[in-house]
């Protein structure tokens, strides 16, 4: 084994002082030697040297003068601080919604053809959107639960339109990991509550949207819309 | 000494957890049926007679509803098609070229550059032609199926008619080996829907099996090459490992 | 003159430039001369190997970038075009598909070597916390290389990630609409996601280079987990261990050719070759292998932020292992009760993969839980308390003397043949 003493790196300008230590106490690698061939100061010298001069060595020993300087040192750290974030900014922000991305606003929706017990599903801003006919029973299991049997309790009045309580529209967006949950043909499972069923995790929806089972948190969002006309929904 | 069984018993757990992580292929219910695939196995090669009638299925079945988009008219070339056959397969089909001096859309017979022509223009007129069912483009569908070859083979032998105390959906099909069992796709082979050049009896399972190694194909065209380069690569690291593992030993000799 | 090294090489032109940038001689010290402890298993082949493995990373990664295509309409297009038209498309994205699946191989065996040996105890803390930061980009990166080829898996798999971000209260929506640059997994998160995966490769250069200079400085532990003790104790890094990490990579390169050239899709899902689409979710949302274990436990936690707080915990507690372990005993070969535990880890994380296979129903869940249990029992009580309790057997006196008296592995006392330095 190569031993430290004739180490082929007599150059501690090279390698920071540091390592010297560490590196020594081993007996070997990063490769610096404890000899010095020549009186120059280490790298732990000159810093210590440096340090010892911004402080003290301008002109007044005195320590009102020590604090103001501190102080000024402060305000100049903030200062750049300040300026760092007012670059960074545009940066992070650059990664939000841009503004193509925010102006697909609004869909349209023609709810004529949409049966009684049917549901259709159209794309807004991404994201499907559930707009769902409910039949007369389905809207009266939806009033009569009771909010204590609920997790992420909610008025089935809350989450439609007075007057237009047969429709329900919903994000059509598992509030779990974001899966698209089925329910909306009649053909697909809808889950024991009649509403929708997540293939991903089981999450069960009842026909207003809310969650009545499984690791889904929350109900189904309803996303902003409005009436235009009774066969007509805006959305966005 | 420990380290023997330790490593052993480590190797056996990451091999097993390997395995045990590996998306299990096997469909759920039905067990699919063994078919012999001339592409199996390491020294596996396309059986191109059967690519070449499995092509011909496609043409006159498969391609009225499936688009195979990812392919080319020259791609035809790797089943064994010339390239008069080629050109000729190429022309009979009309595809947009462009637009005239008015600025009018127009068609024009295909050329080998082009990609296979589709049966619909896009997804919604496909599900409108198709009762709501979108037929999958056919590119790289043996990959894209649990079980690959072999479930496609099974799916196109599967259909029967429905168990008693199943309610199918209205214009749904039963099939042993679709997830679900209702399919929305009819049965696409029977007995003699094609007519063979090659004098080969056209039975369902010749049909289906011709047609699936025309989609192997089709999925992984580059698969003989594959392996056949991994043959030579396997064997000149099993030799640079011995040699490397021989002047480990003797450089180590004089450790030990 | 004054400041120039004095070089030991005799070519001149290597002369030349050791003698103004010491690189030369850096690799000597650090490559050629290291004294590396004599009696190393084939366990530290390991590290050799994810350097390999990263390396062949980077090389494919960036012949694929020219002709991949990060955009929604295109990138699934671009992809089947790089496997049929592009001369040996197929084969540098094979390689570099199946290469993740290789590297996480490697590092998860390299990490297990480190917790067996007790690499991880002091002075080595910092190369160890150093690791587990690698593991956490490579996490990232293959997260969205993933992502990339925009299929079925892709997009929900992103889908469901990016979404965990959404169980932090008040901030998670604002989060995750950031992550993504809009309402959902879309062209902007694509983008995006194909910038970071080709920039965070050589984050993790950088960061390999900080854990091997770490290495360098303490040296590398080795199966009996004590310090050489001078010369007779350690071999020089070359020839030794370079030919011995040679063999180590040509059985790695055999067993990641048969997996590109007769298996390449073995690892994968199938519907990843379905073209992404958000209307449609599949049946079952599985992550790649490497990753099941964290998400088995991310679902074995009814509470949402609480899954996802236990499956950042389950990676972020190996940063504080060095604390947790109170046992002075490094090696597992002299900590019998540790042995049995940290076997039973390496069990626990495969059933853990397992379970995050499948869906979580019946008693999938009930063995995820218990899996999980285990998992943070091990690191946050057993560690601790097993190492104040257990009576570790002797250690040897040394590596190269004889273990515990009998005849070891190795000749008692034989000096190490005094090397020419290459």
């Amino acid at each position: 084994m190569r031993s430290v003493s004739d180490g082929p790196f007599p150059h501690e300008w090279l390698l920071a002082g540091g390592a010297e230590g560490a590196a020594a106490a081993r007996g070997h690698v990063w490769t610096v030697a404890t000899r010095r061939n020549q009186p120059r100061p280490g790298f732990e010298d000159m810093m210590a040297t440096s340090l010892s001069a911004s402080d003290h060595g301008v002109s007044s020993p005195h320590g009102e003068g020590t604090s103001k300087r501190d102080f000024l040192k402060l305000v100049t750290g903030a200062a750049a601080l300040v300026g760092t974030g007012a670059i960074v900014w545009p940066l992070i922000d650059s990664m939000n919604p841009s503004q193509d991305v925010l102006a697909l606003g609004s869909v349209e929706v023609n709810l004529e053809p949409i049966q009684a017990g049917m549901g259709i599903t159209v794309l807004w801003r991404g994201k499907p959107i559930f707009v769902r006919h409910r039949t007369e029973k389905e809207i009266k299991e939806a009033e009569d639960v009771s909010l204590s049997a609920l997790s992420d309790p909610e008025t089935d009045a809350a989450r439609v339109k007075a007057g237009h309580t047969q429709w329900i529209i919903v994000v059509g967006i598992c509030t779990h990991l974001g899966c698209v949950p089925l329910g909306n043909k009649p053909s697909d499972p809808r889950g024991e509550w009649g509403g929708w069923f997540c293939p991903c995790h089981g999450s069960q929806y009842d026909t207003s949207g809310r969650v009545r089972h499984g690791p889904a948190p929350a109900n189904l969002p309803v996303p902003p819309y409005a009436f235009q006309t009774d066969t007509k929904i805006k959305i966005g | 000494m420990r380290r023997i069984p330790l490593a052993r018993l480590f190797i056996g757990a990451a091999l097993g957890g390997l395995l045990a992580a590996a998306p299990a292929r096997a469909a759920d219910d039905a067990k699919l049926p063994k078919v012999e695939w001339s592409f199996a196995g390491p020294f596996g090669t396309y059986d191109l007679a059967s690519a070449q009638r499995g092509f011909l299925i496609y043409q006159q079945v498969c391609s009225n509803c499936h688009s195979m988009n990812q392919l080319y008219y020259r791609n035809l070339e790797g089943i064994g098609l010339s390239e008069e056959q080629i050109k000729a397969v190429a022309a009979s089909v009309q595809v947009p070229g462009g637009v005239d001096d008015n600025g009018q859309p127009i068609q024009r017979p295909g050329r080998p550059a082009d990609h296979f022509r589709a049966p619909f223009p896009n997804d919604q007129a496909a599900r409108a032609a198709n009762g709501g069912a979108l037929p999958p483009d056919q590119s790289v569908l043996e990959l894209a199926r649990e079980g690959g070859a072999d479930y496609l083979y099974a799916l196109m032998v599967g259909y029967a008619d429905p168990p008693a105390d199943m309610k199918m959906q209205p214009g749904m099909m039963y099939n042993k080996y679709f997830p679900g069992h209702q399919i929305a796709m009819p049965q696409p082979l029977q007995d003699g829907s094609v007519q063979y050049t090659d004098g080969t009896k056209p039975t369902l399972e010749q049909e289906a099996k011709d047609v699936v190694t025309f989609l192997a194909w089709a999925a992984e065209p580059e698969l003989v090459e594959r392996k056949q380069m991994g043959v030579k690569i396997i064997l000149f690291l099993l030799l640079l490992t011995g040699l490397t593992y021989a002047v480990k030993r003797k450089l180590w000799s004089d450790v030990h | 003159m004054v400041g120039l090294h004095k070089s030991e090489f005799k070519n001149p032109l290597v002369r030349w430039i050791d003698t103004r940038l010491p690189v030369f001689t850096m690799m000597q010290n650090e490559y050629g001369s290291f004294p590396t402890p004599r009696n190393f298993n084939y366990f530290w082949n390991f590290g050799a190997l994810a350097m390999v493995a990263m390396m062949i990373m980077i090389i494919t990664g960036i012949f694929l970038a020219m002709n991949y295509v990060p955009n929604t309409a295109l990138a699934f297009d671009s992809v089947e075009r790089i496997m049929r038209d592009v001369n040996y498309g197929w084969l540098i994205r094979y390689v570099h598909m199946n290469g993740a699946s290789m590297f996480f191989i490697v590092v998860y065996i390299h990490i297990f070597r480190g917790l067996y040996y007790g690499s991880y105890k002091t002075p080595r803390e910092l190369l160890w916390m150093l690791g587990v930061v690698i593991l956490l980009l490579m996490m990232m990166t293959a997260f969205m290389g993933y992502v990339l080829p925009w299929g079925q898996m892709s997009y929900w798999g992103a889908t469901v990630i990016t979404n965990l971000f959404s169980a932090f209260p008040i901030v998670g929506k604002s989060i995750v609409t950031w992550l993504w640059g809009g309402f959902s997994v879309d062209n902007p998160t694509l983008n995006r996601f194909f910038s970071l995966h080709y920039l965070l490769p050589f984050v993790i250069v950088a960061v390999v280079f900080l854990h091997v200079a770490a290495l360098h400085i303490t040296g590398s532990n080795n199966p009996l987990g004590i310090e050489p003790k001078g010369p007779q104790d350690t071999l020089p890094f070359h020839p030794y261990y370079t030919v011995k990490d040679s063999v180590g990579i040509c059985v790695f390169l055999i067993v990641y050719a048969a997996l590109v050239f007769f298996a390449p899709n073995f690892l994968g899902n199938p519907d990843n070759y379905i073209p992404a689409n958000p209307m449609v979710t599949p049946a079952e949302i599985v992550p790649e292998w490497y990753l099941l274990p964290y998400y088995a436990i991310l679902r074995s936690v009814p509470n949402k932020l609480g899954g996802v707080l236990m499956m950042f915990g389950s990676i972020l507690v190996l940063f504080v292992l060095p604390w947790l372990d109170t046992s002075p005993v490094r090696s597992a070969r002299f900590r019998p009760i540790f042995r049995q535990l940290v076997l039973l880890l390496v069990i626990d994380v495969i059933v853990l993969g397992d379970v995050g296979a499948h869906r979580p129903e019946g008693w999938w869940v009930v063995v995820g839980r218990l899996a999980t249990t285990y998992y943070f029992l091990f690191f946050l009580v057993l560690l601790p308390v097993v190492g104040k309790l257990e009576r570790p057997l002797k250690l040897p006196d040394s590596i190269s003397k004889p273990v515990l008296g009998g005849g070891g592995p190795l000749p008692g006392g034989a000096p190490a043949k005094p090397m020419e330095k290459a």
